[in-house]
């Protein structure tokens, strides 16, 4: 009987040391737990989620982009069309470049096609709220961020968002009075 | 190990005590399962007085409303470190203190399997205690983040933080080598005949409650590492600022904590289950449904550990779970009582100190797993959740629940300890003295909670004014009225009416067979069961 005690001490042992790695183990145990059930991810997209998501219908929301004649940039949205609910909050990509050697102010004016749609689109950032200095030869992509309000008319399916920039009005004078500084200090 | 096996077997052989040291080596070095029995059961007692004064020092500056007494920082140590040594130093001490001084006798085996690793077990409980009070006197000051060492608070502290993880630590180990000990003697070293449904309940308790040790003190052991590398070897398992999870830590510390609980009440059920049938005069009512409602409990209170922290926002799946799962333990519990009312009923009852103890502990542990319902529905857990209707749960079950029984316990084998009858009508002083005063100071701590009053707050609104008055007052009557007891101890150790061997006429086990006092070497020729 007594030679059967060193064979049991060493049991338990292995059990004490094995709940003792256990107690680590809950770590990754617990922040998979918490990834799979999302709970306690401290992600504000999920903690501040919109309910107000119409899921009911799909609208087509179509991307263009002008540049007027006197403003040498080229300037495109990353993506043609997207497809989205109303009441779901989006984000996209213009890419804008500064073909000349200096640098210039740039100010996007948007407007909407069907003309209704300019007072359901709720833009949170977009980078025609500011003008837009691009250094010379500077390459750039800008985002717009936005919510279709749900109570847009069930008739439209389709809309489109088309921007122009133009030279910032005052702006070239700034612009070129800076370059002449960079200059003489040159 | 095998050379401890085969000292305790040399010892039981010559049986003698040639080359014995004496004086203080003789304490420091033994191996005797009675020794340290008694050793652990004084520094239990020990402790029992430090950690009894923090909460008179919590009561007197709670008396009245304002800062009378003490600051609140200090006032925060003392709550803290009333709970660490209560719950470490104190009543894990005094079963384990049982443990070795009964368990060899009730089952009829020479000693505990591991003597050496037995004196082990013992001597490293002081350098934890010491650790913990000196922690006090550091620069900062002591602990102050209560007793659930929950960060941030814990990864924040001075030095005390450090030292009581340490003691933790070392607590743990104690805790650790003493289960295995345990074990290996409950399941390797019992006499001929004695058969697992054939051993006192008191065994199966602590057979129960050491496997819960050795399945959760480890993970304790796991977190507050974590503690100690988050403060000072710059990992992050709880510090939001680089990743980590403060409430990670709630749920590693519960999976120990709520186990714990179970693993102070355990022992204490079984000591009841002895008692209640020697003054019933009627053997146990139910003695398998008893095995098999503790071992449920056990198995139960791994899955009910978020009952703790039903306010940190968790799904309500997660929360109809754990409160279902915590309701479910009412069942085997329920079960234990109305065993031991079942064996009263119509017994031949006298009512020594051993039996009153016993039977204030089933009506009061009662009460306390009443309010623990209450506590475990989930909506009014929120509104409690922290006050002090908490406070007078957590005491009902562990004054009135652990600790009487650890106090009928005493009075219980004391005879058989000493060998002399201790003076049974301090006894009952000891104990009317005892249980009205436990009621005074926390039965109004129900009211107190249901109001709103917040625990762990050196101040507070002025409305809880009479009630807390009250629970001082009761309180330092409890408080005082220990002091009976320690003089009972005493005078019984120094002499007082012979005991017999069987000490009760109802008592029946192999411990009753043995002279009193016991002798230093019992069973060293196993004795057979029928």
């Amino acid at each position: 009987m007594r030679n059967d005690n060193p064979i049991l001490l060493k049991k338990l042992w292995i059990v004490a040391l094995g709940m003792f790695g256990f107690g680590f183990a809950m770590v990754p145990f617990y922040q998979k737990i918490c990834e799979v059930t999302g709970i306690n991810s401290g992600d504000t997209q999920v903690l501040a989620k919109n309910t107000q998501v119409d899921t009911s219908r799909k609208i087509t929301l179509e991307f263009d982009a002008n540049v007027d004649a006197n403003l040498p940039w080229k300037f495109t949205p990353v993506q043609r069309s997207i497809e989205m609910h109303p009441g779901e909050m989006v984000q996209v990509l213009y890419e804008v470049e500064n073909k000349t050697g200096h640098d210039i102010t740039g100010q996007a004016i948007p407007s909407y096609g069907p003309q209704l749609a300019s007072q359901y689109v709720k833009k949170i950032e977009c980078f025609c709220f500011t003008g837009q200095t691009l250094k010379a030869h500077e390459k750039r992509q800008m985002p717009v961020m936005l919510v279709m309000d749900p109570s847009l008319p069930r008739d439209v399916n389709t809309v489109t968002l088309s921007y122009t920039f133009f030279v910032k009005p005052g702006s070239d004078k700034a612009a070129s009075a800076s370059a002449g500084k960079v200059d003489r200090r040159g | 190990m095998a050379h401890d096996a085969a000292h305790a077997h040399d010892a039981g052989d010559h049986g003698g005590h040639h080359g014995h040291p004496t004086g203080i080596m003789r304490w420091l070095t033994t191996t005797n399962h009675k020794d340290i029995g008694s050793l652990y059961l004084w520094f239990a007692g020990i402790m029992f007085l430090v950690a009894g004064s923090m909460a008179l020092i919590i009561r007197a500056e709670l008396f009245q409303p304002g800062l009378q007494v003490v600051n609140p920082d200090f006032f925060n140590q003392m709550t803290t470190l009333h709970g660490l040594i209560m719950v470490f130093g104190v009543i894990m001490p005094a079963w384990a203190g049982f443990a070795n001084w009964q368990i060899p006798l009730m089952i009829g085996a020479p000693d505990m399997a591991f003597p050496r690793m037995n004196n082990w077990g013992f001597w490293v409980l002081p350098v934890a205690g010491a650790l913990l009070i000196i922690s006090l006197f550091m620069p900062g000051g002591g602990v102050a983040g209560g007793w659930t060492m929950y960060p941030p608070l814990f990864i924040q502290g001075g030095i005390s933080y450090d030292m009581t993880i340490f003691a933790v630590h070392i607590l743990g180990a104690s805790s650790i080598m003493g289960s295995i000990n345990i074990i290996t003697t409950i399941l390797n070293m019992r006499a001929p005949g004695m058969t697992l449904m054939k051993m006192p309940l008191f065994v199966w308790t602590w057979l129960i409650t050491a496997y819960l040790l050795i399945a959760t003190v480890p993970v304790l052991a796991g977190a507050v590492t974590m503690l100690l590398t988050d403060r000072n070897f710059d990992t992050h398992f709880f510090n939001a600022a680089g990743g980590g999870d403060p409430v990670m830590f709630q749920h590693i510390f519960w999976f120990f904590g709520h186990p714990e609980v179970y693993i102070l009440i355990l022992p204490a059920f079984g000591v009841v289950s002895q008692i209640i049938p020697t003054f019933a005069r009627k053997p146990l009512f139910g003695y398998a449904s008893m095995v098999y409602a503790t071992a449920s409990i056990a198995i139960l209170s791994f899955i009910v550990w978020a009952h703790h922290m039903f306010t940190v926002g968790m799904p309500a799946a997660a929360q109809l779970f754990f409160m279902y799962s915590t309701m479910l333990i009412a069942v085997p519990t329920g079960v234990k009582v109305f065993n031991w009312v079942a064996t009263m009923w119509k017994g031949s009852m006298t009512f020594e100190t051993p039996m009153l103890f016993s039977v204030a502990f089933v009506c009061l542990f009662t009460i306390g797993g009443f309010s623990g319902l209450v506590c475990a529905m989930t909506p009014v857990d929120i509104q409690i959740h922290d006050t002090y209707y908490v406070v007078a749960h957590f005491h009902y079950v562990l004054v009135s629940g652990a600790l009487f029984a650890i106090i009928a316990g005493v009075y219980y084998w004391l005879p058989k300890w000493t060998g002399h009858m201790y003076d049974e009508k301090l006894g009952k002083w000891h104990f009317w003295l005892s249980t009205i005063s436990m009621n005074i100071t926390f039965f109004p701590m129900h009211f107190l909670g249901l109001a709103g009053m917040p625990r762990r707050y050196a101040d507070y609104a002025l409305q809880f004014a009479e009630f807390n008055a009250i629970a001082s007052v009761g309180a330092f009557i409890f408080g005082a009225s220990q002091l009976i007891f320690l003089w009972v101890i005493l005078k019984a150790i120094r002499g007082g009416n012979k005991a017999t061997d069987q000490v009760w006429e109802g008592a029946e086990g192999l411990e009753w067979t043995v002279p009193s006092p016991a002798p230093y070497h019992t069973f060293e020729t196993a004795p057979v069961v029928k």
